[in-house]
């Protein structure tokens, strides 16, 4: 008889959270520390990370990711460590990830492109060509799975990026400022997406838009040179604003205060342009 | 327990697939779950119900029956799936050969062969003494190394990177699939030019496997062409300008070939964990 639940499936989880930093540096360059002793806990569900330019966002995504070890503290993913040597090939095929500028070989067809990447993150031979074909439909790309990627415009090509991402149905999905370059349409789908991924998987989605946040995270994670600000509901980010403070929304006043309040704290403030 | 083997040993007795086709309510919750597993999975149980459906369940048969009328005449005019146009690139060549090094092949051999024709014709004044193929000849495999695994030349690399077979299989199966190409051609060009590939195939396999053990620390292609820099201007050169055979390709270096080709995998599998991460010195 087949066994209808797989025993990897009721095997008992390990750890509490998929992500665990506690006092994690990330050294980028000779001396910039761009994650500067963070201390994070993520869950299932989507998880906003919301900063600033330059506040290491996507450093520490690259962290998450294994491409970039931690220069100190510790990084661990389903409970086991992410830094030091070693090629973490267990950790990285529970993972999956959309770099912010991510390229690809402009020659492949769509499934060509999610097929290869599919391959490189050793989903089992057997399963590619479904696998590929539900990723494929799931960003709505089902009509132009064969079309070459240099015929694709720039929402097709980042829902072909997201397709890669989600083909070995990762528990960790890293998406670095995944709605550039989606059209207002393109967007709501795109949400509706994250929030089906998010009911069973960790989802971290970096993103300066404030409204992104709002719409598709259940949890909103602030960051600022580094160091974590905030963290909590698109709610508690809202109610954190006054009407004082900069913004259209109360969300974006949530934000604008929040780091007001950072600035302020962390005085003397660095010399900073108004940019 | 093997699906198969339990598969046919044991099938669902007639009276519990007759009881499931009639939609009885005193089927045990786990006798049910049981054989709805084992349904799916035994095409003789399968017919068994199909059986007792058509004989024993009229209001069954009935039902699937107009789902069939209903549905035929659609299934009839569905347009057929557009055929697939014939791929190009089939995903087992991809994980060997990305699109990025096949250019830097065709140039390899493009060398080759222009060094072999110009040692066969030796035009006067040039090449005297010195076998232009047999000079390129352990370097060239570096082009094509570092083509594969380079941050510059590979748009896909970012995610290459972050993929679970990225790392030492990965490298190592592309420089596979460079040594595959460059040293059969070079072993056909080396005929006519007289150039035996005793001469240059250790250092060949020397050079390579010092690019992969540098590429830890540096990164695979920089230590890939800074070997071939170093080569260019410590042999090469040398040996051009003075017109004799190197040194470094006599028989007598060989040993000295070998305890490179030995050092420098021993390095690779030593450091094996080190091709997954970017390198530190070069954040």
């Amino acid at each position: 008889m087949t066994r209808a639940v797989s025993a990897a499936e009721i095997a008992p989880r390990t750890y509490a959270h998929e992500i665990r930093a506690a006092g994690l540096k990330i050294r980028v360059g000779r001396s910039r520390m761009a994650v500067d002793g963070l201390d994070l806990f993520l869950g299932t569900g989507v998880h906003g990370l919301l900063g600033p330019n330059g506040a290491g966002k996507t450093t520490l995504i690259q962290a998450l990711a294994t491409v970039l070890r931690p220069t100190e503290g510790t990084l661990e993913l389903f409970g086991e460590s992410a830094g030091g040597l070693g090629e973490h090939r267990a950790l990285r095929r529970r993972i999956g990830y959309l770099p912010q500028e991510f390229g690809y070989y402009r020659r492949f067809t769509v499934r060509e492109f999610v097929e290869y990447m599919a391959w490189l993150k050793e989903v089992p031979k057997a399963d590619i060509p479904a696998a590929v074909q539900r990723a494929v439909e799931r960003v709505g790309l089902a009509d132009r799975a064969d079309d070459r990627m240099k015929a694709l415009s720039g929402g097709m090509v980042r829902r072909a990026g997201i397709a890669q991402a989600i083909v070995n149905d990762p528990e960790v999905l890293l998406l670095d400022e995944p709605t550039v370059g989606l059209d207002p349409a393109q967007r709501l789908r795109f949400r509706e997406l994250l929030q089906e991924l998010g009911a069973d998987t960790c989802v971290v989605v970096s993103t300066h838009l404030v409204e992104d946040v709002g719409a598709a995270c259940s949890d909103v994670v602030l960051f600022a040179e580094g160091r974590l600000v905030f963290q909590g509901t698109p709610k508690e980010l809202a109610a954190a604003g006054g009407e004082d403070h900069p913004g259209d929304s109360p969300l974006e006043r949530g934000y604008s205060a929040l780091l007001a309040d950072r600035a302020a704290s962390s005085a003397p403030a660095r010399e900073r342009g108004a940019w | 327990m093997n699906a198969e083997s339990a598969g046919r040993a044991e099938h669902a007795s007639v009276e519990l697939i007759g009881a499931y086709a009639r939609g009885d309510t005193d089927i045990a919750a786990d006798e049910m779950w049981a054989l709805e597993a084992h349904l799916e999975a035994c095409g003789v149980c399968r017919a068994r119900l199909a059986d007792a459906v058509d004989c024993g369940v009229p209001a069954v048969a009935s039902l699937v029956e107009a789902v069939w009328s209903g549905l035929e005449p659609e299934l009839g005019t569905a347009a057929a799936a557009p055929a697939r146009r014939r791929r190009r690139q089939p995903v087992w060549l991809s994980a060997w050969l990305t699109p990025v090094m096949a250019p830097w092949l065709a140039m390899t051999v493009g060398v080759v062969l222009i060094a072999m024709a110009l040692d066969v014709t030796e035009p006067a004044g040039f090449g005297e003494g010195v076998s232009l193929l047999l000079l390129l000849a352990p370097v060239l495999p570096l082009l094509g190394v570092a083509a594969s695994w380079s941050r510059a030349l590979d748009p896909a690399y970012e995610l290459t990177a972050a993929a679970p077979r990225a790392g030492l299989y990965l490298v190592l199966r592309r420089t596979a699939s460079v040594l595959a190409v460059v040293v059969p051609v070079l072993l056909l060009a080396g005929w006519p030019a007289g150039v035996s590939a005793a001469q240059w195939l250790l250092p060949c396999l020397a050079l390579t496997s010092a690019s992969l053990a540098l590429g830890g620390v540096f990164g695979v292609a920089r230590a890939a062409l800074g070997l071939a820099a170093v080569w260019a201007a410590g042999v090469m050169a040398p040996s051009l300008v003075t017109r004799s055979e190197s040194a470094a390709l006599d028989a007598s270096g060989l040993p000295v070939w070998g305890l490179l080709l030995a050092l420098g995998t021993g390095v690779v599998i030593a450091r094996r964990g080190a091709y997954t991460a970017v390198p530190r010195l070069f954040r």
